[in-house]
């Protein structure tokens, strides 16, 4: 089951995901990237129905992008965790986008933000969250472990932690992460966390 | 993202003072009567059920070294019934461009077609084949934008572009996913178990074709749903090929041929038996021997 989680650091946002693809009982994929990389330095991890999870990211990455090419700056990530809000919002009561997200930017002035958005289109601003079933997992161990000013190498291990947990005690746990941070550098992946490789992968020469 | 109907607007008629004699309820939108049900969700629920008789069904496709193998199996059923054993239920997309068809069988017949000519426009407006990542969205934004209608598709679309070999899972929740291996439909987890122990990338295409067929035939024979011919498509640098076509049932005896069973236990005569000797009419009796033992 999709497990979904983030926080911030002493100077970047952590996010992480997990990279299986469900139809009913079958696993489809295991490499499935579920972390939008928004503009330079923006995040967005989404949960959800696969069609929703897909139109609606790309439509408000185009709108992101958009927005940029106009006005000749990037949205800041407050900016555009509301944008994301107000398109949902405005869709819930026509034809609701099924997805959850957690959305992590760097912004020069104000630093490394994080923000938290359901489908029925409540935003958050947070410092760490989880998503799906790994949630209640997750949870506990991030109001235990986290804390401010993590460093990038101990926030990893925090993020691995999180994700043995899911692994191991998740009845419908998913074998294959991803992490991606986003810090004065950019937005960019970190690392995949695999247990399972995709057996019609192109092997290595 | 919003439909366009305005294909199914009215045309405008005006000035009805010309026309007295005009009906007046011919200037109100076309409308079809309610089916008078007592339960109208529950019969339109019904309905939308009953144009669906592809449901049980194996699709597959996966990439390896030189190309795509796409196959299935051709059997329609409708509940318990197996309205036909030899559905086309690879569709033929342009010549190298293939469709699979799970779910609904005039859904993925129409939506392919309908892809089919768009990307022909496509090679009409830009000179150049269309990528198959490209057909693919074509497909899913189509599927997205009717969504929650009752659509049913579970479609792979598998082919050959510019930049090699490509294949997609595209479904009627407007979901889409680029792969290296699919399966689809009600034998889809029985083709997995098969696909997923014989898989190499380095197959020949003779190999390829083989797993394909066995994944299929394997899905059939423990899928009831599921049967009729396995058909086995092969997509290269030149387009789409059919490589084989088979009877299931035939493809059991091939692949499983009968062999004399084993018997524990004959009758047999023992010559000179009853003695002789006063034992009364023994002869009709059946006299046992262990073949294994002797």
């Amino acid at each position: 089951m999709e497990c979904v989680f983030g926080f911030e650091g002493d100077g970047f946002v952590l996010l992480a995901t997990d990279t299986s693809a469900v139809q009913s009982i079958v696993v489809q994929k295991t490499t499935e990237d579920k972390i939008m990389i928004l503009d330079s330095h923006k995040l967005m991890a989404l949960t959800g129905e696969s069609g929703d999870r897909v139109q609606f990211s790309e439509y408000i990455q185009k709108n992101v992008l958009l927005y940029q090419f106009r006005n000749g700056i990037p949205l800041s990530t407050a900016a555009a965790a509301n944008f994301t809000r107000g398109e949902l919002a405005q869709a819930l009561r026509k034809s609701p986008y099924m997805v959850n997200m957690m959305i992590g930017g760097f912004d020069k002035d104000t630093g490394p933000s994080l923000y938290f958005l359901d489908y029925i289109a409540t935003l958050h601003k947070v410092e760490k969250g989880a998503l799906g079933y790994g949630a209640y997992f997750i949870l506990s161990l991030l109001d235990k472990y986290y804390h401010k000013d993590l460093s990038l190498s101990s926030a990893l291990d925090l993020a691995y932690k999180c994700i043995a947990e899911v692994r191991s005690r998740l009845v419908v746990s998913p074998p294959n992460f991803v992490i991606k941070i986003v810090d004065k550098d950019g937005a960019r992946e970190l690392e995949w966390r695999k247990t399972v490789e995709d057996i019609a992968a192109i092997p290595a020469e | 993202m919003g439909l366009d109907f305005s294909g199914l607007e009215p045309p405008t008629i005006r000035a009805s003072s010309s026309f007295p004699n005009l009906q007046p309820n011919i200037l109100s939108s076309p409308s079809f009567e309610l089916p008078s049900v007592k339960d109208l969700d529950g019969f339109e629920k019904a309905a939308v059920e009953m144009v669906k008789p592809v449901h049980g069904t194996t699709t597959l496709a996966f990439l390896f070294k030189h190309g795509v193998i796409v196959a299935a199996d051709s059997r329609a059923s409708m509940g318990q019934y197996i309205s036909s054993q030899s559905v086309k239920k690879v569709l033929e997309i342009n010549r190298y461009l293939l469709g699979t068809m799970a779910g609904g069988a005039a859904d993925c017949q129409f939506w392919q077609r309908n892809l089919g000519t768009r990307c022909r426009l496509h090679e009409l407006a830009n000179k150049r084949r269309i990528s198959v990542a490209g057909a693919s969205k074509l497909l899913a934004n189509t599927l997205y934008s009717y969504r929650g209608m009752g659509l049913s598709m579970g479609t792979m679309i598998a082919g050959w572009d510019e930049t090699g070999p490509g294949l997609f899972y595209v479904d009627s929740e407007g979901g889409r996913i680029k792969g290296r291996l699919f399966s689809v439909g009600s034998g889809s987890t029985y083709a997995y178990g098969i696909l997923d122990s014989g898989y190499h990338f380095h197959m020949s295409v003779d190999e390829a074709v083989d797993l394909g067929r066995h994944a299929i035939y394997h899905a059939t024979f423990r899928d009831g749903a599921s049967g009729g011919v396995a058909s086995v498509y092969y997509v290269g640098p030149e387009g789409w090929k059919k490589i084989a076509g088979d009877d299931v049932s035939e493809l059991h005896y091939k692949y499983y041929p009968v062999s004399q069973p084993v018997v524990e236990q004959e009758m047999v005569e023992i010559l000179g038996y009853p003695p002789t000797g006063n034992l009364g009419d023994c002869s009709s009796i059946p006299i046992y021997r262990n073949v294994a033992s002797s």
